[in-house]
């Protein structure tokens, strides 16, 4: 405590300010910790999970968890048609779902990030090559162009996140472009260049960090449909091979055994896929709301 | 105006010009050898040989190019691998019934969505406004293919209300004439196949609409309280319109301008939708056409029917466009 001087005035920096609206934003709360805790679980998986992943056994195929009474001890939401426990094949299939969903994601990050810089502050022939380069990729609804270049690519995950990457790179740079086109006028970036700041130093110094909000807000709620598209990829049968235990192709395996009545192993693939995105578009919506108040409202990527 | 369509148009080409390399590259990148694609695992070297010929193969990748692009623009896109049949007369067969379940989706989810947008702005923090927006948050949120699975599981395989699969039952006889079925039955004033295809349509089509639905609520929420702050709907209270009028009659009606570009994005953004939908609901449509092309690794079929879908999207984005600004003088006509 500084004793000397009772009235200081606290002066708050603006990710302080900002990270104060933030914590009074319910719904990003909530989203957040939902988040963390789902983070936890598939991190420690081979903590929390009862059984191994693959722990195959026929004789066990396709039983009920804890609310039936035909469900084995130790097996609470079931096993699937291989007699794997659905509970541990969860745990580690969120480890595949969500990286593919964040690989992708940080792949159009970077990507987007330099191309979306270059076209906004660069301007002239580099923007306009750039940016119709962009609308050449939106001519394809996003989750098509997805399948078309991961059934290009080949199969397995690394192919469904370098495919839902290649996907987000335009509109995250879009996003980026339109940032830096706002900031690159404002009188602070010319007074930077009289002084003969290179063009680098006033990227990163001053436009990337001034592009910050929109980007973050962006980002999550990107992850949310990226997380959707790698486990429709997986669903589709050109992301993850069997056997992962990843989300969606855990569905697309248990989809012929709703016929049987064994709803167990399709739900709670789909239950957990929908629990991440809310949590994220929860996130997002609040950060969005909390960073950037002119966004507010029903913005749409 | 006429200006801005014709810049849009200009636009347009550059655009499809785009699309037609990255999708002719697209597909050349892919590992393998073409020739092999075409002619077989087990064609022997003369086979192989007498195919690189005929399909212009050993001309530098341009020229090939331009091979591609002239047929293309003649409407043939070349052959199934799989069926050996024309990839364009594939698509003609499967395009009414994507398009009819597209289009019942679009109507479901804008007439759903616009109600409840309007309910919860006009209500705004009340429970009405709590459940649309809770409802809303879990729509955007859904995995499509997991709705759809817990759909048949429910109405059709334990409730027995619907069909599992398919768009009619076999027996019904329906007369061809659009190839939308709905349509085709209203047109020959055919009952018993009206109600039967509207059975088979309904679980896809809501499956499908849920995303755009609470999408447009969203959108028709923040767009209705935007208006609903602006002067003029002040002025029309202060003249002593009814409260029923100043929304139904004057917001709404200037609510909707953005939402109709919202409907237009999410029609295109329907047919990535439409893969999922009708693989679970084993529709023959273009969706799942695609979806078992890349799987068997057609490539002509992928490569066609990239070319095909990416033109109908710009096509249909550009009306949406220009619909939006006619429809709204305030709008530049700016590219």
């Amino acid at each position: 405590m500084d004793t000397e001087n009772p009235i200081e005035v606290k002066q708050r920096t603006r990710t302080e300010i900002t990270l104060k609206q933030l914590r009074k934003n319910r719904t990003a709360m909530v989203g957040l910790g939902m988040l963390i805790v789902i983070f936890i679980l598939c991190i420690g998986a081979p903590i929390f999970a009862p059984h191994a992943p693959d722990d195959v056994d026929l004789d066990r195929g396709l039983k009920p968890g804890f609310w039936s009474k035909d469900g084995i001890a130790g097996y609470p939401l079931g096993t699937d048609n291989l007699g794997r426990d659905i509970l541990s094949r969860l745990l580690y299939g969120g480890r595949v779902t969500l990286s593919v969903g964040f690989v992708a994601l940080a792949f159009a990050l970077v990507a987007g990030t330099l191309l979306g810089l270059t076209a906004g502050y660069k301007g002239g022939i580099i923007d306009s090559a750039l940016m119709r380069i962009a609308d050449i990729l939106f001519a394809y609804p996003a989750l098509l162009l997805a399948l078309v270049v991961a059934g290009t690519l080949g199969r397995g995950i690394d192919k469904a996140m370098l495919a839902i990457g290649i996907v987000y790179t335009p509109q995250m740079a879009r996003i980026i472009r339109s940032a830096v086109l706002s900031i690159k006028e404002m009188e602070y970036i010319e007074a930077e260049h009289s002084l003969g700041a290179s063009d680098w130093r006033i990227v990163f110094k001053h436009v990337l960090p001034n592009s910050l909000a929109p980007l973050i807000v962006y980002s999550t709620l990107m992850l949310a449909t990226a997380i959707l598209d790698a486990a429709a990829l997986g669903f589709l049968g050109v992301g993850a091979q069997p056997p992962s235990p990843e989300w969606g192709l855990s569905l697309s395996i248990a989809r012929k055994y709703l016929v049987t009545g064994a709803w167990w192993a399709a739900t709670f693939p789909g239950i957990a896929i929908l629990i991440s995105v809310i949590s994220l578009n929860m996130l997002g919506d609040g950060l969005r709301d909390a960073l950037d108040p002119r966004l507010k409202g029903g913005t749409k990527i | 105006m006429k200006e801005y369509i014709l810049k849009r148009l200009g636009l347009l080409v550059i655009v499809l010009i785009g699309v037609s390399i990255i999708t002719f590259s697209l597909v050349r990148l892919a590992p393998g050898d073409p020739a092999v694609h075409l002619a077989g695992e087990h064609a022997s070297p003369q086979v192989l040989e007498n195919i690189r010929e005929k399909y212009h193969l050993n001309d530098p990748i341009y020229v090939q190019y331009f091979y591609w692009l002239r047929m293309a623009l003649q409407g043939d896109l070349g052959r199934s691998i799989e069926s050996r049949d024309l990839v364009i007369n594939e698509i003609m067969e499967r395009l009414p019934m994507t398009l009819e379940l597209t289009l019942f989706a679009i109507v479901i989810a804008s007439i759903i969505g616009i109600l409840a947008g309007v309910i919860s702005a006009v209500k705004q923090y009340s429970i009405a406004d709590y459940g649309v927006m809770i409802g809303a948050l879990f729509g955007v949120s859904m995995p499509v293919f997991w709705l759809g699975l817990m759909l048949i599981y429910i109405f059709s395989l334990q409730l027995g209300l619907t069909p599992v699969a398919g768009r009619l039952t076999t027996g019904i006889v329906l007369e061809r004439i659009t190839g939308m079925y709905v349509l085709d039955s209203i047109l020959t004033l055919n009952w018993p196949a009206f109600v039967d295809s509207l059975k088979h349509l309904i679980l896809p089509g809501f499956a499908l609409a849920t995303i755009p639905m609470a999408t447009v609520a969203r959108m028709t929420r923040s767009s209705m309280l935007e208006v609903l702050r602006q002067d003029f709907i002040r002025t029309e209270r202060a003249k002593g319109l009814s409260e029923r009028s100043v929304i139904y009659k004057h917001a709404v009606k200037n609510a909707l301008i953005p939402i109709v570009t919202v409907i237009g994005m999410e029609l295109g953004m329907l047919m990535g939708g439409a893969v999922l939908t009708e693989t679970i609901f084993t529709l023959p449509g273009l969706g799942k056409y695609i979806a078992d092309a890349i799987l068997a690794y057609d490539y002509p079929v992928v490569q066609g029917f990239t070319l095909f879908f990416a033109t109908l999207f710009v096509v249909v984005n550009l009306i949406t466009d220009i619909i939006y600004v006619y429809i709204d003088p305030r709008i530049k006509y700016e590219g």
